[in-house]
């Protein structure tokens, strides 16, 4: 059973009650101030986001092999079987590769706090993984719902089927970053809703490995060149003081 | 011994004034936090003491394992001379390196995190535990000057007897974390400007740091000799020149040939800074690398040294490229640094250039200057005179 969202762009009317009821979850102030900044940020984890008429929701898209979960160097990130990529607070130090690295980027860092900052982001609700996530429990129009991945999938496709002149006919989340579980659906082309086109379709930590799989060859073929060229070149400087010491020959 | 007051000029001011910024900067940091210290932001997350401090850094320090291969293994006895500072400058280096991200940081106190928390997957774990053992192979290698100096001669013999397996394993740790760094930016397929992204990025960083290494081991035996009134090796640094060239050609046509093989020629017609930076870094490799081939440019002091001078900033810009200029646009958002964060950066230069003055003082350094190790008892003339040199 792994966890999913699916979000539905043309059914979602902006109320906002999805970002309301995610900053009650992480105990985050939330006032018309912060309901009109539309951007996700450390005191903000969903943002809804005005296109013109169409709205479109930012959040953490729990990648299938998320990227901050491959670079971070001390594991503060999961993804759980459950489908949410979740945060470990105690490992991190705080090199915030896990941001650099997003492709969608979503993690953000408390910045202003100096003793014990930190890196948030929605988890998709790992705390409650019986029940839908709460930003799906409180839409009013069903435009962000929980699932399973295939099976919102499915049910994604038959919309556009269904009403062809209302989609833009494709999936975000299918094959973005090698899959993500979170999906989107949209009227316009997704760049025109707030996402970038630039997002590589294939799985990003695999760019990371084509490097990091010659380690073990670079040490053990490194190792026994440089110590064949050094014993070489002491074998040689060896032979050469013997014989100079006066031709008795060069033992064994 | 006598304590003089140290006499005022012109570099000491300067040094003095750069001191009192990054204290005035390290006091900033550590009761406004990053978000008081720095311009950083959830959009753009490194800034330079990620891109300078810690990516030209670790660069600028490859003397170290480069010239350990070529006189301890490759055994080109001649080279000696240049050697023990090479190794200096690099266990500095990367001792700053260290400061530079107890800054960076968020929580710098879990600095020791990645020894016992592993990811085999990432990179940054990767460069967390080369870096951490190559500062300790460096140390080792550094040691024996120590041991001299005070004439312990015993484990002097001992550390001799281990030093041919510390120094593979600084050419391996060297080679591993100088390519590393290029494979930080692998993952960053899309928001990387494709005039940097390439999938040799792992391959250029580890090339451009051999050349980097034999540049700044020019860099510092004409800035010793002109500190120190000591003789230029010079035939050694004509030598050096001379394989500065072809390595710095490899690269220069290995960057151009993956240019065109993956058809970015194209992003210089796009309007915007990255065009502009991308040409003035190309022209400091590629003047420097003509320029080295010509036998007048080696034949002369001067010459020779502002040719190395050149490449070393391109060097730098490389680095700032792929990490600030290149990262700009897909973050939607401009980065410039800080007051703070200059002045953290120039502070940690200009203590690197005072203590490596003073261990050139103190510790038989220069060996193959006759063994006078210069000033054992703080007799010429103390203080920061090392950033005199720089002025010339």
């Amino acid at each position: 059973m792994a966890r999913a969202i699916l979000y539905d762009s043309v059914l979602c009317v902006g109320c906002r009650q999805c970002e309301g009821t995610c900053s009650e979850r992480w105990k985050l102030p939330y006032d018309e101030k912060i309901a009109a900044e539309e951007k996700t940020s450390a005191h903000k984890l969903t943002a809804v986001r005005t296109h013109g008429e169409r709205f479109s929701r930012k959040l953490c898209m729990h990648c299938l092999d998320p990227a901050c979960v491959s670079v971070c160097p001390v594991a503060a990130f999961k993804k759980t079987e459950a489908g949410p990529v979740v945060y470990l607070e105690d490992r991190c130090m705080g090199c915030r590769y896990c941001m650099t690295a997003c492709p969608f980027q979503v993690p953000s860092y408390t910045w202003s706090e100096i003793l014990a900052p930190k890196v948030t982001k929605c988890d998709m609700c790992s705390d409650r993984l019986k029940e839908p996530t709460r930003c799906s429990e409180v839409c009013p129009t069903e435009s962000t719902i929980t699932g399973e991945r295939e099976e919102l999938i499915a049910k994604a496709r038959e919309r556009i089927k269904e009403s062809p002149g209302s989609y833009y006919p494709a999936i975000y989340g299918i094959e973005e970053a090698g899959g993500t579980s979170v999906l989107m659906l949209s009227a316009a082309p997704f760049d025109q809703i707030g996402f970038s086109k630039s997002i590589p379709k294939e799985n990003l930590p695999q760019t990371t490995w084509a490097a990091l799989q010659h380690i073990p060859n670079i040490v053990v073929s490194g190792s026994a060149l440089m110590g064949g060229i050094y014993w070489l070149n002491n074998r040689k400087e060896e032979v050469a003081r013997a014989e100079g010491e006066g031709g008795e020959g060069v033992k064994s | 011994m006598k304590l003089a007051m140290p006499r005022i000029t012109f570099w000491r001011v300067i040094f003095a004034a750069i001191m009192l910024s990054g204290v005035a900067a390290s006091y900033v940091r550590i009761t406004a936090g990053l978000a008081g210290s720095t311009n950083l932001s959830d959009e753009f997350p490194w800034g330079i003491w990620v891109g300078f401090d810690v990516l030209c850094g670790v660069g600028l320090a490859a003397g170290g394992f480069t010239l350990a291969a070529i006189v301890h293994i490759f055994n080109l006895e001649e080279y000696k001379p240049v050697v023990r500072p090479a190794i200096l400058t690099a266990f500095l280096g990367y001792m700053l390196v260290v400061v530079a991200l107890m800054f960076d940081l968020g929580r710098p106190w879990r600095i020791w995190h990645p020894l016992i928390m592993w990811n085999p997957r990432s990179v940054m774990f990767e460069v967390g535990w080369c870096v951490t053992l190559y500062t300790t192979v460096l140390f080792l290698e550094f040691f024996p000057l120590v041991l001299e100096r005070f004439k312990l001669t015993r484990a002097h013999k001992v550390l001799k007897g281990v030093m041919p397996l510390i120094i593979v394993a600084g050419v391996i740790l060297s080679t591993l974390h100088q390519s590393s760094l290029g494979s930080l930016y692998l993952i960053m397929k899309g928001k990387l400007h494709p005039l940097w992204y390439t999938p040799l990025m792992p391959l250029m960083f580890y090339i451009s740091a051999i050349a980097v290494g034999l540049g700044m081991t020019i860099f510092e035996s004409w800035h010793s000799a002109k500190a120190f009134g000591r003789q230029l090796e010079w035939p050694l640094i004509q030598k050096l020149s001379r394989m500065l060239a072809v390595v710095l050609s490899l690269y220069v046509v290995m960057r151009l040939f993956d240019v065109t093989q993956r058809g970015a020629w194209g992003y210089l017609e796009q309007p915007g800074w990255e065009s502009k930076l991308f040409m003035l870094e190309m022209a400091m490799f590629i003047v420097p690398a003509l320029l080295l081939f010509r036998e007048k440019t080696r034949q002369n002091p001067t010459g020779l040294y502002l040719t190395v001078v050149v490449f070393l900033l391109g060097f730098v810009t490389n680095r700032l490229n792929v990490s600030l200029t290149g990262m700009e646009a897909s973050s939607g958002v401009t980065y410039i640094p800080k007051w703070t964060e200059v002045a953290v950066t120039f502070s940690i230069i200009a203590a690197g250039f005072a203590i490596f003055r003073l261990a050139a003082q103190h510790l038989p350094v220069f060996e193959a200057a006759g063994h006078e190790t210069p000033a054992a008892g703080g007799g010429s003339r103390a203080g920061l005179a090392a950033v005199n040199a720089t002025g010339d």
